[in-house]
């Protein structure tokens, strides 16, 4: 099924050649390096177990949490049936309340739109909130080709951006950095910094803020996500711990957001069910620090000038698929991700997009579009061992293991179309499913298997096999077949 | 009660100990225990793996056999979350309607075996004597897909002399996964390895938990750190009323 959108042009996924949506390497080969890096997995360990567990003090303080959950999931569903409506509707309000509305089919678009107003505004630098639609795009790459700088002002971010870096989780971009290396970052890269600075985290966080200070104070126009923006009204809504983004978007005359298009509510007071959602989930806190809302240009308030961008960028694809779909519903919170003991170990970057863990792992690839080959993106769905932590965090209950489940269907069946030949996995599964469609071919393969009993060493087990299966006894054993099968014995045995 | 076993193409082929304790079990609670012998696999591995065009086969084979019967049950929580969580799926993803209703009736009347004890037969004490140090391993299916909470441990509880110590970061996933174990070995045996740790830090002689397949990874590391620590089935467990277990052969 289609979804006609009113967006200029058909479906399309992300272009694969712009923005940070997809790696380099698959995420075996990705994750075998990351898995040796032990101060990774000790940091990333450590922040994620923290995270976890102050969510699920604050969640379990609710009462109705469920009840919640229930609401933030069943209001994104209805907001993406009628996401053509919402987003013409949104577009009327912003404009009414004197905001310009631009319409980016993907990255390049996006990108070409933001270097544009601010050249146009007379500027050649823009401090930036932090986004992960920017981050998506690879905007901050984008405007440096035209002259641009962009100053990232969340700190994490701004750690990231200083040490060369590219953010591997959601909420904590620099959450594979500890604290010494940040202050090994900052005193090589910050111009200014005190040489003598310590990894005292309030240190760190002062220098910081000098840092970025002057930014606020002679940048003329700031660059932003958001969270969400209502149909109803024209609002816009940052959510944020710090203040450095209320700092960006209430300090300079223009300000320009980049926002996807799923984020559109219908209405201001679905703000009620998110506010409680989005801070417990993703920083374990009951209200985070700073919630700002905007709405169009107040006259001698705050941006004088402001420009939402509506970003598709694969997203209408994702749409088109009725199982794929609630993808969409994600708010970015990243409970998912501090929960998988997949993304634990293997960090952010092993999944080679900006969106990681099992959320990334989901949306990359619908965004990106599942090809069936040997694209990085195609390997992202196996990297769940199915363990189902992430579904029973989401807070707007996005079956993710499902999801990833139906994206592997996708994959074999799209290398199915695209290959004459059939892998060589396809084959074992089609003799496997053949051989287990009968009883009786059953029976005969089970015989075949306990010719195993020969490899099996005095301790009943087996500890080595030639590939693909030494990828088990490369650090397991098996256990040697027993003589007899259940079904051998109950019907010799048992009547 | 008639009782129909499904006993999952891994215990009948490589766990028949697993069947054997299952059937001794429920015999013993006065129960009649019916196999059907035409039953071969859920279908699970080729679902997970990507392949559920050729799962139909399996599934339509799986609700065949099992339809005629009011109580099926299974000693995983792995294979009664596929029955009942994708076999209805997997049918409607292949335009076959009535197949996914008559497999969704099936899985309706398709139970994990602590939850039959619990919930269909009333029963957390079945009278088993187990006098050892034992750990227990929620497994993530039945802890998440099932949602079994606390069953297993209830009936673990009522064994007689048993020492059941608790394991530490129970719920994380020791790494098994499927084809995940392979697809992806090297986070599957980063996962195995933290909770090996943790499983020894008990101190426990047997890590037990309801899914021979979590247990062939569990215990495949153990074997291969040659510790004396071993894995058995809760139906082994739950069906020993002298303290030791059939020795597998």
């Amino acid at each position: 099924m289609t979804t006609f959108l009113g967006l200029p042009g058909g479906l399309s996924h992300a272009r694969r050649d712009t923005g940070h949506l997809e790696g380099t390497e698959r995420f075996p080969a990705a994750a075998h390096t990351a898995l040796a890096d032990t101060p990774l997995r000790a940091n990333i360990g450590n922040a994620t177990r923290t995270i976890r567990t102050k969510r699920a003090a604050v969640v379990a303080e609710v009462e109705d949490w469920e009840a919640l959950r229930e609401a933030g999931r069943a209001i994104k569903q209805d907001a993406m049936a009628q996401l053509p409506e919402l987003l013409l509707q949104l577009e009327e309000q912003v404009t009414a309340r004197g905001g310009v509305v631009h319409w980016a089919r993907d990255a390049a678009e996006a990108n070409a739109i933001v270097a544009r107003l601010v050249l146009a505004a007379g500027a050649n630098e823009v401090v930036k909130v932090k986004s992960m639609a920017t981050q998506e795009i690879g905007l901050n790459e984008a405007l440096a080709e035209q002259g641009i700088t962009a100053w990232e002002t969340d700190l994490a971010e701004l750690i990231v951006q200083l040490g060369h870096d590219s953010p591997s989780h959601i909420l904590v971009p620099a959450i594979h950095r500890n604290r010494t290396q940040i202050r090994d970052i900052f005193r090589r890269e910050m111009p200014g910094v005190d040489p003598t600075l310590t990894d005292d985290p309030h240190a760190l966080a002062m220098a910081a803020r000098s840092y970025l200070r002057a930014k606020f104070l002679t940048a003329k126009v700031a660059v932003s996500g958001a969270n969400f923006g209502i149909a109803e009204t024209g609002t816009l809504v940052v959510v944020e711990s710090e203040g450095n983004g209320r700092m960006c978007l209430t300090l300079p005359q223009t300000l320009i957001t980049v926002m996807g298009i799923e984020k559109v509510l219908p209405t201001f007071r679905d703000l009620e069910v998110f506010l409680q959602l989005l801070p417990r989930s993703s920083t374990g806190e009951r209200m985070n620090p700073y919630t700002s809302l905007w709405t169009g240009v107040t006259p001698g308030d705050g941006p004088q000038a402001f420009h939402l961008i509506l970003l598709d960028n694969g997203r209408t694809a994702t749409l088109a698929d009725d199982v794929g779909r609630s993808t969409l519903h994600c708010i970015r919170c990243s409970a998912c991700l501090n929960v998988c003991p997949v993304y634990e170990r293997t960090g952010g970057h092993a999944y080679g997009s900006v969106y990681p863990g099992p959320i990334g792992a989901i949306l990359s690839p619908q965004l990106t579009g599942i090809t069936g080959g040997s694209d990085p993106n195609d390997s992202l769905p196996y990297a769940s061992s199915l363990c189902g932590a992430c579904y029973d965090v989401c807070p707007v209950k996005i079956d993710i293991p499902s999801i990833l489940v139906h994206l592997r269907a996708e994959h074999v069946e799209a290398h199915a179309a695209a290959h004459a030949l059939p892998s060589a996995e396809a084959i074992a599964m089609a003799a496997a499913a053949w051989a287990m469609s009968t009883p009786k071919r059953w029976a005969a393969a089970q015989s075949a298997s306990r010719s195993g009993r020969l490899l099996g060493r005095s301790r009943g087990t087996i500890g080595a096999l030639p590939p693909p299966l030494s990828a088990w006894t490369n650090s397991r054993d098996l256990p040697r077949p027993p003589a007899q099968t259940f079904r051998q014995w109950w019907a010799k045995e048992h009547r | 009660m008639k009782v129909a076993l499904f006993v999952t193409c891994l215990a009948d082929t490589l766990y028949p100990a697993v069947g054997r304790a299952t059937v001794t079990l429920l015999e013993r609670l006065g129960h009649e225990v019916l196999f059907p012998a035409d039953q071969t696999c859920c279908g699970q591995m080729h679902i997970n793996t990507g392949y559920q065009k050729q799962a139909v086969g399996l599934v339509r084979n799986h609700v065949k056999v099992f339809e005629p019967y009011d109580a099926i049950v299974a000693p995983s929580g792995s294979c009664v979350g596929s029955v009942r969580h994708q076999h209805g799926n997997v049918a409607r993803r292949a335009g076959e309607e009535t197949l996914a209703q008559q497999a969704e009736s099936v899985a309706s009347r398709t139970y994990e075996l602590s939850e039959f004890l619990i919930d269909v037969l009333g029963v957390e004490d079945v009278g088993a004597v187990f006098p050892h140090r034992v750990t227990y391993h929620p497994t993530c299916h039945s802890l998440r897909l099932l949602k079994v909470g606390d069953k297993p441990l209830r009936l673990l509880r009522n064994v007689a002399g048993i020492d059941l110590v608790e394991l530490l970061d129970a719920d994380q996933c020791c790494g098994f996964g499927g084809t995940f174990a392979l697809k992806n070995a090297d986070t599957s045996a980063a996962m195995l390895a933290d909770k090996l740790t943790n499983v020894l830090g008990t101190g426990a002689g047997v890590c037990t938990a309801g899914d021979s397949s979590c247990l062939m990874h569990i215990g495949g590391g153990l074997s291969r750190l040659q510790t004396e620590t071993r894995t058995l089935h809760l139906a082994e467990i739950l069906a020993s009323t002298d303290g030791s277990v059939e020795e597998r052969s």
